[in-house]
C-alpha cells in the first residue's frame, strides 16, 4: 500500500469531493440538469470499472474529467439521432463552368434588421437548438465539440480520426446548414 | 486550397468559417478579402456568418455557472455507487 504515494483513487469520497465540479462542468455543456446528473453518475460508474487502469499519473479529478469528456462526446453523438438523419444540402455547383459558385436557391437572403438586433432572445436560443439538432450526427458532433466544448482542432481530429481539412469541410457545411436554418426560421420571418 | 489568389465562393466561405475560429492563415484571409471585394453574395454570407458566431457565443458558450447537486441527489448517488461496487 505505502509504495503508492502520489495520486490515488478513493471512490468512497468521489461524490463529496468531485460531484459538484463534474456537475457544473456538465451543466454548461448539456441542456438539462437531469441529463447532467445522469452523465455524472455514468462517469463515476465508468471510473469504478476503469480503476485498475489508473496509473496514478494524473490527479483523481483530472482523470475523472477525462472520462466525463468522453461521456459528453457520446451524448452529442446520441442526441436526437432520429431527427438528425437529414443529409446536409449542397450549396455550390459541384461541377461544370460554375463549379464552386453559389447555387441560386442557396444564396443568402438579407436578414430582418430587427431580428438581428435581438440575439439574446430566449426563443432564438430554441430555434438555434432545433437547427443544431437537425444537423446530421457527424456534423452536429464536430460543431458542438468546436463551439461548446471549445476543443482544439487537433483534439477533435484525434478523437474522431479525421484530418484537419475534413474537419473544416464538416464545419463549413454545418454552418451553411445552420445559417440557412436560422434564416428560414428566424431572420426572414 | 492551392496557391491561386482568386478563389471560388465555396473556398471563400470555407475560409470565412475558419476565420470565425481565428484559424485562417494570413494568405487565406487575403484571398477571402479579395474575393469579397467583387462578390456581394459572399460578403453578405460573411456578415451573417459572423452573426452566427455572435449568437453561438451568447447561447452556447454559457457563462460559468455555479450549480451544485442537491444533498439528496448526492446521497442517492453514493448509494448507487456503493451498490455498483459490490
Amino acid at each position: 500500500m505505502s509504495e503508492i504515494k502520489k495520486h490515488t483513487l478513493d471512490p468512497s469520497k468521489w461524490v463529496d469531493a468531485h460531484s459538484d465540479y463534474l456537475f457544473n462542468y456538465t451543466i454548461t455543456r448539456v441542456d438539462s440538469e437531469e441529463l447532467a446528473k445522469d452523465i455524472v453518475q455514468e462517469t463515476f460508474f465508468s471510473g469504478l470499472k476503469a480503476m485498475k487502469n489508473f496509473r496514478g499519473q494524473a490527479a483523481e479529478r483530472t482523470w475523472l474529467i477525462s472520462i466525463l469528456k468522453r461521456k459528453i462526446i457520446d451524448h452529442y453523438r446520441k442526441i436526437n439521432s432520429a431527427r438528425g438523419k437529414a443529409e446536409v444540402k449542397v450549396n455550390f455547383y459541384e461541377e461544370g463552368d460554375k463549379k464552386g459558385s453559389w447555387l441560386e436557391e442557396r444564396v443568402p437572403q438579407s436578414w430582418n434588421n430587427e431580428a438581428e438586433k435581438n440575439i439574446e432572445n430566449v426563443e432564438l436560443k430554441g430555434t438555434l437548438d432545433d437547427c443544431i439538432q437537425n444537423l446530421p450526427e457527424k456534423y452536429r458532433t464536430v460543431f458542438l465539440l468546436k463551439n461548446v466544448q471549445q476543443y482544439e482542432t487537433e483534439e477533435i481530429c484525434n478523437e474522431l480520426g479525421i484530418t484537419a481539412s475534413n474537419l473544416w469541410v464538416i464545419i463549413h457545411r454545418a454552418r451553411h446548414q445552420l445559417r440557412k436554418c436560422m434564416e428560414d426560421n428566424w431572420f426572414a420571418k | 486550397m492551392g496557391n491561386k489568389l482568386f478563389i471560388s465562393c465555396d473556398e471563400a466561405t470555407t475560409i470565412c468559417t475558419k476565420n470565425q475560429y481565428k484559424e485562417a492563415s494570413f494568405f487565406e484571409k487575403l484571398k477571402l478579402n479579395i474575393h469579397i471585394l467583387h462578390c456581394k453574395v459572399c460578403g453578405l454570407y460573411a456578415k451573417q456568418n459572423s452573426k452566427l458566431t455572435e449568437i453561438c457565443k451568447v447561447h452556447l458558450d454559457k457563462p460559468k455557472c455555479d450549480k451544485k447537486m442537491s444533498d439528496a441527489d448526492k446521497d442517492a448517488l453514493k448509494e448507487r455507487l456503493k451498490e455498483f461496487n459490490q
